[in-house]
């Protein structure tokens, strides 16, 4: 059945398809490579791809001048409280426009999405105002309801078009056999709908730790993520580069492996409804 | 059929999602119009006082208005063809067989997961820089002319930088489409005959074209608001070349502290933005039926 | 709205649990060299005051302006000690948001402060902030290549002989540019040394009625040999070089002169990371032929004190640490007489280690104790500041010019069409701020 493809195609498929891979994928590599040099290795000309002088000094020195776990959990508690807070204020609301759709639900739908249409920095006085009065700046409660707030449209989006996948018929067939709302979500939907909303889970952790205006602007020292590390390191006086890649190896690292372990699962529902 | 009772308990189910993106937004907003119509400059304390729409004209005749605006659809522009292009190509190149799939497929998602600061930071500094960056040296190594991209070519240099992030996105959802269209569909246009391009043309676009509404949409939201790579890179210089719209706003609230100008220019912002949606809207959106 | 609710009730839980403990001072500074410096050694500040706790926030220098100044602002109490500069300081002050730095101890020695920096962070004679380091401009140049060109460098040279002498030392070929100097856009970037170099050529930003003054000659004469010389004497990209990128240019022996800050000559004379170390000579900041006009460059790099903060006594304790001559003392012993921060105290130039440590100190006090900032155009002014204009709008203002200068030394626009723009959006700005009808 499967087309034959012969060994020449497939051989030329390969090497152009590891060229771009690589060529896109380089500037990362580039910035790890970067990380392990010396100020004076990173700059020199002609640069050396790996044949240098291996060396540490770079993440010791970023270590001793920041506190990377401090960093580090902020970013984890920010990403995940405001994932996690997203899918449970998203999930019921996602299932009921899926499942009783009405005639406003896409105006409500894309109501949501043009919350996101307000640049942040034009409303960064007001809200800075209102978290100083609540008492929440520099605090991670407030970050994680701001970014809940940030993605939301996002999460209910992506959770909409994935629940509208599922057959309503599974649904009505349940009823008739007179299972509770409740029953009906744990043993029918559940299941079916646990790789979107994996999916969901996995895109609002890569957003939420990637947003870098209010985590920056909203704390100052114990709720700063690493969006605020990196700030430490973007452009000193002197030479700069290798400890510069080695802050951003360290801020980019986590996001990056998980991506990879959980890409399956990410792509899995990353289709927006864009599969029919 | 319980339809009463589905739809109250429905009600109930979207009232936390619903409230709380009001409040988020109406909170905000109605802060935001109020301090819109004052003058209002942070490091003048004390000297608030009503102006009407002044501050409304200032941003609308702005020198840097228009040219912002320009650039800002630019902007948008540019990285949508460069990711949804790129992207339609590198889906068909990763949904053929070849060997280490896998691992190619991890390399090209890998720039969606940078931070847009590291990536701005690492692409200014280790890349584009005209003197120490790689693209310099490989310039010089074959005898060219390196050249200096934030004062040559400003917007295209963020440009580049921002499809770089968001090529993988675009793939990504772009290659699952492509891997949902039937293979049979696909065989029996090859028995019938049909050419390469006519069979990307008559059967693979046709069904990725809501794959592609879908990038286009949710990217332009992203894009939108796009600043922290300008600041990074170019300051929206040199002149006005990258100046775009949200950088615009951030000039007037964080360099000027003027919370009135910031705010008139925040609902010029949201007033257009949403223009440019309904905009799309009418153009894509015949395949987002809901 | 249980999100809502739950959310505040938590974060009224927060403050309570940190309260009982040592004093905590939050401190926000900038990125520079000499402030990574002072957090390294601030265990023996901490050793000395066991119920202080510092908390740094280190942040580069926009990211860390637009901080302090929303949160001063707003009075959000974020931090307790801010890094501000001579720009911020006599604003601040004006408005009550500094607490007055008296009582700093009795060793404090107020009066050691150079005159000109001091006066900078004053208000009515009262110290609202205290230098950590401070800097004036000056010529930083390669003595080798100089001398291989068979010129010699006056101590205070005019415009005219730095332009002859970079066009003379350039070899584009071997990537050896004749002059670096700023070109990135921003009021603390290319606008410091373009308004320097404006000042020293008898140009000014405003006359007494504000109206801003690009149309005047001064100002085209200073851009266009601004660009004139840049064109055939700089490096590629060069408008987007701020500090920073001319710093490693220049250590890495890529320019023939260097006109910047004082404080990078301890950089390029520091042999791990210079290259050029042993041969970097130095001279005053150039003049027009007949004006002695040095431009008055004068920044400090201070630490103060929001007024709103509840830990006024503690973050003085530890200003008056890092902003004394025990601190100097103890950089000294431990990294050196040449990397102690510089440009603040007299003492500091009238010590024999520091001025055989550092080759350049001399140069930096003649370079500092020139700088007049009450008056720093030869013709009459109605602001402050030297480098800059002390008034709250120079920040956008001092951008967007910066923006057409870096436009036109990239020659995407004309010198002139530069000035108009800039003439333009100035009036503008002070139309809409109230100065000017």
């Amino acid at each position: 059945m499967a087309r034959a493809v012969s060994t020449r195609r497939k051989w030329i498929t390969t090497i152009v398809a590891w060229t771009i891979g690589l060529a896109l994928f380089f500037p990362i590599l580039w910035t790890f490579l970067t990380s392990f040099k010396t100020e004076g290795e990173a700059i020199a000309t002609p640069p050396s791809l790996m044949f240098f002088n291996w060396t540490l000094e770079n993440y010791v020195e970023v270590q001793a001048r920041s506190n990377y776990l401090k960093y580090f959990s902020n970013s984890i508690i920010i990403a995940v409280g405001s994932t996690i807070v997203g899918l449970l204020i998203a999930v019921p609301a996602a299932w009921a426009m899926a499942f009783s759709p009405t005639k406003r639900t896409k105006e409500i739908l894309l109501w949501m999405l043009s919350t996101k249409m307000l640049p942040a920095v034009g409303v960064l006085v007001p809200i800075y105002l209102l978290f100083r009065d609540a008492g929440l700046l520099d605090s991670r409660i407030g970050l994680v309801g701001v970014l809940t707030m940030v993605n939301l449209p996002i999460i209910v989006w992506m959770l909409y078009t994935y629940f509208r996948e599922i057959p309503g018929e599974i649904l009505e067939a349940a009823r008739m056999d007179g299972a509770s709302l409740a029953k009906e979500i744990v043993y029918v939907l559940t299941p079916m709908a646990l790789p979107g909303i994996a999916s969901t889970m996995l895109l609002n952790i890569i957003l939420a730790w990637n947003e870098a205006f209010w985590t920056l602007n909203l704390t100052a020292s114990s709720a700063a993520p690493l969006t605020a590390f990196i700030a430490a390191y973007s452009s000193p006086e002197g030479l700069f580069w290798a400890k510069l890649s080695a802050a951003s190896t360290l801020a980019v690292a986590p996001i990056l492996i998980m991506g990879w372990f959980s890409q399956r699962q990410l792509i899995r529902g990353l289709t927006f409804g864009a599969v029919k | 059929m319980a339809t009463m009772h589905t739809r109250s308990t429905a009600r109930l189910m979207m009232a936390p999602a619903v409230v709380s993106l009001l409040l988020w937004m109406a909170v905000p907003l109605g802060m935001t119009i109020w301090f819109s119509l004052l003058r209002y400059n942070l490091l003048m304390p004390g000297m608030e006082e009503w102006t009407g729409f002044t501050n409304y004209r200032y941003f609308l005749t702005d020198p840097a208005f228009f040219t912002a605006i320009a650039n800002t659809l630019l902007m948008v522009g540019g990285v949508l063809l460069i990711s949804v292009g790129g992207g339609i190509a590198l889906a068909l190149l990763l949904d053929q067989a070849f060997f280490g799939q896998g691992i190619v497929r991890l390399l090209v998602i890998a720039p969606f997961f940078v931070m847009p600061t590291v990536s701005a930071l690492v692409w200014k500094n280790m890349f584009m820089n005209p003197v120490y960056g790689l693209f310099a040296m490989v310039a010089r190594f074959f005898g060219l002319e390196p050249v200096d991209w934030f004062a040559e070519v400003p917007l295209f240099s963020i440009i580049m930088i921002v499809a770089w992030q968001w090529l993988p996105f675009a793939t990504l959802i772009l290659l699952t489409a492509l891997q949902s269209l039937d293979e049979e569909q696909k065989e029996a246009a090859e028995m019938d005959g049909a050419g390469p391009l006519s069979r990307f043309i008559y059967i693979v676009l046709p069904h990725l074209s809501r794959a592609i509404t879908v990038v286009i949409l949710i990217q332009t939201i992203f894009l939108l608001s796009i600043f922290a790579e300008i600041l990074v890179t170019t300051n929206g210089g040199p002149g006005l070349q990258s100046t775009t719209l949200t950088y615009l706003v951030y000039v007037q609230a964080l360099l000027q502290f003027d919370v009135g100008s910031a705010s008139a220019g925040g609902i010029i912002a949201v007033i257009l933005a949403n223009i440019v949606a309904i905009f799309l809207m009418r153009i894509v959106g015949k395949n987002l039926d809901a | 709205m249980k999100l809502k609710s739950v959310l505040l009730g938590a974060s009224f839980l927060v403050p309570c649990g940190t309260a009982a403990q040592a004093e905590t001072l939050t401190i926000a500074t900038v990125n520079n060299g000499d402030m990574i410096r002072m957090q390294k050694l601030s265990d023996h500040f901490t050793e000395k005051h066991p119920d202080i706790d510092l908390d740094w926030v280190t942040l580069e220098e926009n990211v860390l302006r637009q901080r302090v100044t929303t949160d001063i602002a707003t009075e959000g109490g974020q931090y307790d000690i801010m890094t501000i500069g001579a720009y911020e300081t006599p604003i601040w002050a004006e408005q009550d948001w500094l607490a007055p730095l008296d009582g700093l101890g009795e060793d404090y020695d107020v009066d050691d402060l150079l005159p000109a920096v001091r006066d900078a962070l004053s208000v009515d004679g009262t110290l609202y902030a205290a230098p950590f380091y401070g800097e004036s401009a000056m010529i930083m140049y390669r003595t080798d290549l100089f001398e291989e060109a068979g010129l010699e460098m006056p101590d205070s040279p005019t415009w005219s002989f730095i332009a002859d002498a970079a066009r003379q030392i350039t070899d584009k070929e071997n990537e050896v540019y004749g002059i670096c100097l700023r070109g990135k856009a921003g009021w603390g970037e290319n606008m410091a040394f373009v308004t320097a170099l404006a000042n020293s050529m008898g140009a000014r930003w405003f006359d007494m009625d504000w109206q801003p003054q690009f149309d005047s000659e001064e100002w085209k004469n200073a851009v266009q040999f601004y660009v004139d010389l840049m064109n055939d004497a700089g490096p590629p990209g060069a408008s987007s070089n701020g500090f920073n990128e001319n710093l490693t240019l220049f250590q890495s022996g890529k320019c023939g002169m260097w006109i910047d800050a004082t404080v990078a000559a301890s950089f390029v004379t520091n042999p791990d990371e210079s290259t050029v170390a042993d041969s970097v000579g130095f001279a005053q900041f150039p003049t027009h032929q007949d004006l002695d006009n040095h431009g008055n460059w004068l920044w400090v790099w201070s630490l103060a004190i929001p007024a709103s903060s509840e830990k006024i006594d503690a973050a003085k304790q530890f200003i008056a640490w890092a902003t004394s001559k025990e601190y100097t003392e103890l950089v000294a012993s431990e990294e050196g007489w040449a990397n102690v921060p510089p440009g603040t105290r007299t003492s500091l130039y009238e010590n024999e280690e520091y001025l055989e440590a550092a080759p350049f100190a001399d140069e930096t006090l003649e370079a500092m104790n020139a700088a007049n900032t009450t008056n720093s155009s030869v013709q009459e002014v109605p602001y402050s500041g030297g480098q800059f204009v002390a008034i709250p709008e120079f920040q956008g203002i001092g951008t967007a010019v910066g923006q057409q200068f870096s436009a036109a030394l990239a020659g995407q626009v004309s010198v002139d069409q530069a000035l108009q723009s800039a003439q333009q959006l100035t009036e503008r700005e002070m139309t809409k701020s109230g100065y000017i009808d």
